[in-house]
């Protein structure tokens, strides 16, 4: 600190006995940037092709029970266990609620779509919030601009 | 040509990825037991019939009878020793599975389980590695127990192969729920071939292990048709 900020700390007050401590950080710190140094200077890199990590299309699982969705094992009929039935009732809602969201996802709207139908929508809508008057000079003005496009003096050939 | 679906495949047989990869869409594959990749290729490694599912998963069903433990998998344990602070559980593997006593719900290093030699546990496989010990647990990622630990009082334990045990547990198999609306049972299957019933009484618990035997080759239809005879023949002897 006391280097960083121009600002030298006297040999006389460094000896004192309660400066001991900055006096052994002060150190530690030139070593290191000393340290620093070295290491850059000597900084070394492998000599070899750089090394390739392709991903695999493929996933391996030995695993029966994940791959043919096998129910849980343990189940229990017309009140033998209650315990068991309790899990199993659980587990069939998890899986029919999994089962509807991923039908929900098939057959709602894509959030492109919804953009797309929005933009188009908010035409219709600001018009509904302008004034009538705004509305029938907008009007107007195209109306004019298709009449102009349509009324036009056609120069007869001589 | 497309990976023949449905067909009987050979070990040795390749497939390409561009085969297997499902049309219009660009998703991982998911390769389940008896397929591997090398070298870019698709191996077939065991017997037996080439399976689909969407979205991108192929398998290879085949005959088995010697469990292969599988990383997720619910065995059907007995305990067979108990060496310090684990039990060695014997699954059908070629080798016993090691199961800690702090992984049952609500133990503690104080406070141990009621775990003894010969009993049998419901558990799922936490570590299937093919140079390692696999280890199972006995409670969920939450440290509940979601239905493992110990199986007490009573019931019948029995061995089929590996197949039937994934037909009972397929969510189109009928038998269970067949069974299930005509007898009062419980029942707990592991993906190692073990099965455990109890039902109210003998003649019912009897009754259950053999329909479940015999259904192996059975489809559907003649399972529901099976139910049926059984659960009439078991009416007419509870009555005698």
């Amino acid at each position: 600190m006391a280097s960083k900020n121009g600002a030298q700390l006297s040999k006389n007050v460094l000896q004192m006995k309660f400066m001991q401590r900055s006096v052994l950080r002060m150190e530690k710190e030139q070593n290191e940037e000393e340290r620093q140094k070295i290491i850059d200077d000597e900084h070394w890199a492998l000599d070899l092709p750089e090394y390739k990590t392709k991903e695999s299309d493929f996933l391996e699982n030995q695993s029966y029970s994940i791959c043919e969705e096998l129910l849980f094992g343990r189940q229990s009929y017309q009140g033998f266990n209650p315990e068991i039935e309790k899990l199993m009732k659980v587990q069939n809602a998890e899986k029919e609620a999994q089962k509807s969201e991923q039908k929900e996802k098939e057959e709602s709207v894509g959030d492109q779509e919804m953009a797309q139908r929005y933009s188009s929508l908010m035409g219709i809508i600001a018009k509904k919030f302008s004034k009538k008057r705004q509305r029938s000079s907008e009007t107007k003005s195209q109306d004019e601009e298709e009449e102009h496009s349509r009324k036009k003096f056609m120069k007869p050939s001589e | 040509m497309a990976a023949p679906i449905g067909r009987i495949v050979l070990p040795g047989d390749t497939f390409s990825f561009e085969q297997l990869q499902p049309p219009d869409e660009h998703k991982k594959i998911l390769l389940g037991p008896g397929l591997r990749e090398e070298k870019a290729e698709i191996k077939v490694l065991r017997p037996g019939i080439l399976r689909f599912r969407k979205p991108a998963v192929y398998w290879i069903d085949c005959h088995h009878k010697r469990y292969i433990p599988a990383k997720g998998d619910s065995v059907i344990g007995i305990v067979n020793q108990k060496v310090g602070d684990i039990f060695r559980v014997d699954i059908g593997s070629s080798e016993q599975a090691s199961l800690s006593y702090l992984s049952f719900e609500g133990s503690t290093k104080r406070n141990r389980p009621d775990v003894k030699v010969g009993d049998i546990v419901y558990s799922k496989l936490l570590v299937a590695n093919k140079d390692m010990e696999p280890e199972i647990v006995c409670i969920d990622s939450y440290g509940r127990s979601s239905g493992m630990g110990v199986i007490r009082n009573g019931g019948f334990l029995f061995h089929t192969s590996l197949n039937l045990a994934r037909k009972l547990l397929n969510p189109q198999c009928t038998l269970l729920k067949c069974l299930g609306n005509r007898f009062q049972f419980e029942i707990s299957v592991g993906v190692n071939g073990r099965v455990w019933v109890k039902a109210g009484n003998d003649v019912q618990t009897i009754a259950l292990v053999n329909s479940v035997i015999v259904s192996e080759f059975k489809d559907n239809d003649q399972i529901k048709e099976m139910c049926k005879r059984i659960s009439k023949a078991v009416v007419r002897m509870e009555i005698d």
